[in-house]
């Protein structure tokens, strides 16, 4: 087992509770910033972290939180993106329902380092007992003076407030969510400009998902050069999976960037192998958004390298041979999936979620998903597999904001890798899979 | 001042202008197709995606390429950018998926549509679509919607530009009309079929770029090429009183405000004006209103005719 930065006591049922979380080396961090650092000091050190992003673009943190304007005289925001929606993603709901302090702590620190007094957790609406979860622990923050007027009587300020979303997957995207946060209808805006220029209430705001926020604690606490260490060249520090699928041990788990893919499909520790002893077939490594990748494609890059988790490792060859660790959604597919049923499925659920603003992804998804109703129902033509990809290539990189392109990525990729399957489903007239 | 190339002319626009202003300014062949963006009104732009051009060069400061095509509506130009528009393949292809994209779902019904012939639809598909669709899909359909006396509502036709939207939000005292739903259910349309009563609710017409939003006092009474247009002004307490008037011999069939060259409104016009006053006396003729010789209104052309009473020439 490698380090644990997210992870480590978080079997502990009573983790969720304030005195529970502060004995185990909780807020300590906040202390530490709070007395010692300067605001400049924190986004030093997450600067020197190389930490990205974790919601699935894989941004630089500390660029991000440069790019903030903050000349401005608007007040400025700090809004927490656990508007966890991506299917085959949970780790966000993981660390939420059993270590909501951390992420409380890490919004304290990065609040700090950014000059924020308000903050926002937009929360998915379906995630409504973490809801209680996270309200309870803000209250206790509140109480114990880590939140509130004059946090530990150093004079900085925070106000935290918990937003339950309503049910839209679109609403993860940063500039919906800032819609929906302003009670809105969650349409995305256009960009530029940026949030970090004018987000939230058109004041300069910056984003981060749940598990960037909750990583915070630890750099402080250990230093930015510190946790540069852990990983794999520009992918630094641990990565939550979510595995799921065909495996025999589905489950959430911390990794070391750089972690062998093989190693953590079929060791004990981990995925543990293939349920039902059938072999591997494809896997969607970052959420269902990323390309899928073959069996061969996904242990072994183009070259033959051994693949590993990590940015970079992950996104070997291109869209061509290789994917994107995304949201660290990791679905196991084995031989007896249909990867049309699969993919059919996806395309489903992108058409019910596009936001139906910009004609490519409104009228492309409804489009795409029809059209693999009739290919895995029997009445798919020889044309519509080289249809489907035109589609897929007009809506990529079309649409404002990237739901466009996660709709398209898996469908590309499907066809690129299992094309043999599609003309099968269409010469025996359906799908043969049960 | 700053300087963009739009298809090797060079232009000088002020600062913080679009790419679309620039073309604008330019005009002719250079000027990317418009179907969301209205200038006159705030917010929109950016959602029909028809607008998408390459940027070459970012800016003489940063003369990177952008990775993505951009929408030129609401991209800002930067100094010494150069664009392609015409002049791109890949600009080209993205807007004859773009066009594909937004016929798929809308119904060829044409020929009994109102806007035929001054739709901003029909002139995209003639100008950039393909002539076959590749759609072989079931098109969506909705509920029947009364949206009031005046204005006929037809989802079906809607391309979602939002101008409607926009126009009621910005122009009218109340947001009368939104969207519902998500994605491809998403539908225009009132608080629970309510009303849409409001002085100037009427230039949601004229902002619809397609038939999804036509004139209930005009409806199926004329195809637009068969009727003559001309200016015409009244004294308005309301509004500047500037409209057209789509005339069939003596009878007024319809009222529009002024359009200017790139289909947008010029003045926007109560609906008194446009629903109630359809006689030749309320009005003052100033004369035909110049209609481009592209256009199929222009088939009906009448440049000896002055006036709305006078006969034409005998030949």
């Amino acid at each position: 087992m490698g380090i644990k930065i997210l992870t480590e006591h978080i079997d502990n049922p009573e983790l969720k509770k304030f005195e529970v979380y502060r004995k185990t080396g909780g807020y300590t961090a906040v202390e530490k910033a709070l007395k010692t650092m300067s605001p400049d000091g924190v986004m030093e050190e997450v600067k020197k972290s190389g930490l990205r992003g974790r919601g699935g673009a894989g941004f630089p943190t500390g660029m991000k939180w440069s790019f903030l304007d903050r000349k401005s005289e608007k007040p400025h925001y700090l809004v927490c993106n656990a508007d966890e929606g991506e299917p085959g993603t949970f780790k966000d709901r993981y660390l939420l329902e059993r270590n909501p302090h951390a992420l409380i702590e890490g919004i304290i620190l990065s609040g700090y380092a950014l000059g924020v007094e308000d903050a926002y957790i937009y929360l998915r609406g379906e995630f409504f007992y973490i809801l209680q979860i996270l309200e309870k622990a803000i209250a206790e923050a509140y109480e114990k003076g880590f939140l509130g007027k004059n946090i530990l009587g150093s004079g900085y300020s925070l106000n935290l407030y918990c937003h339950p979303g309503a049910g839209a997957y679109i609403c993860g995207e940063e500039t919906a969510l800032l819609e929906s946060l302003e009670g809105k209808r969650g349409n995305p805006r256009l960009k530029p400009p940026f949030p970090a220029v004018s987000g939230l209430y058109n004041c300069p705001t910056v984003i981060n998902n749940v598990e960037t926020l909750a990583t915070i604690p630890w750099i402080v606490n250990h230093g930015g050069d510190q946790y540069a260490q852990i990983g794999v060249g520009r992918s630094t520090g641990t990565k939550l999976i979510s595995a799921s699928g065909h495996i025999k041990n589905p489950g959430v788990y911390e990794l070391e960037m750089g972690f062998p893919v093989e190693e953590f499909i079929y060791s004990d520790q981990y995925c543990g192998g293939m349920k039902n002893g059938k072999p591997l077939k494809a896997v969607v490594a970052g959420g269902s958004s990323v390309p899928i990748l073959p069996a061969g494609l996904i242990l072994k890059t183009a070259n033959g390298e051994p693949r590993n988790i990590s940015y970079e490792s992950l996104a070997e060859g291109g869209f061509e041979t290789g994917t994107m660790l995304g949201s660290g959604g990791f679905i196991v597919m084995d031989e007896s999936t249909c990867i049309v049923r699969n993919l059919y499925n996806f395309t489903r659920f992108y058409r019910h979620e596009s936001c139906g603003q910009c004609s490519p992804c409104r009228e492309g998804t409804s489009w795409m998903e029809k059209i693999l109703y009739r290919i895995e129902n029997g009445e798919g033509r020889m044309h519509d597999i080289d249809l489907l990809v035109d589609i897929s290539n007009n809506i990529e990189g079309k649409t404002i904001c990237p739901l466009g392109d996660a709709a398209a990525w898996p469908v590309a990729s499907a066809i690129r890798h299992f094309r043999d399957e599609f003309v099968e489903h269409v010469n025996r007239k359906g799908c043969w899979f049960d | 001042m700053i300087k963009v190339t739009i298809d090797n002319i060079e232009v000088e626009v002020e600062e913080g202008s679009t790419i679309l202003e620039a073309a604008r300014k330019i005009g002719g062949k250079v000027v990317p197709p418009t179907m969301c963006y209205y200038s006159k009104l705030r917010d929109t732009g950016g959602k029909c995606r028809t607008c998408l051009v390459k940027v070459a060069k970012g800016s003489a400061k940063d003369p990177r390429p952008m990775p993505k095509l951009v929408v030129a509506c609401s991209t800002p130009a930067q100094d010494g950018m150069v664009v392609e528009n015409t002049l791109s393949q890949e600009v080209i292809e993205a807007r004859k998926g773009v066009v594909e994209f937004l016929l798929t779902n809308h119904p060829l019904e044409c020929p009994i549509c109102d806007q035929a012939g001054e739709c901003d639809l029909q002139d995209l598909s003639y100008g950039f679509g393909e002539g076959e669709s590749r759609y072989e899909e079931e098109r969506r359909r909705f509920g029947y919607n009364d949206i009031g006396p005046y204005i006929k509502i037809n989802n079906e036709r809607c391309i979602l530009c939002y101008r409607c939207v926009y126009l009621s939000a910005q122009l009218t005292d109340k947001r009368l009309l939104g969207v519902l739903f998500r994605g491809d259910y998403a539908e225009i349309s009132t608080y629970i079929n309510a009303a849409v009563e409001n002085d100037f609710s009427g230039n949601v017409i004229d902002v619809c770029p397609v038939g999804a939003l036509t004139d209930r006092s005009s409806r199926f009474k004329s195809r637009v090429w068969f009727t003559k247009p001309y200016d015409a002004h009244r004294d308005c307490p309301k509004c500047a009183g500037k409209v057209v008037l789509w005339a069939k011999g003596d009878e007024v069939i319809r009222i529009t405000a002024r359009k200017d060259e790139f289909g947008e409104v010029e003045d926007f016009i109560c609906n008194e004006c446009r629903f109630e006053k359809k006689q030749v006396s309320d009005w003052v003729i100033d004369g035909p209103r110049h209609i481009k010789r592209q256009s199929v209104i222009s088939l009906n052309h009448y440049e000896t005719i002055n006036k709305l009473k006078e006969t034409p020439p005998k030949d």
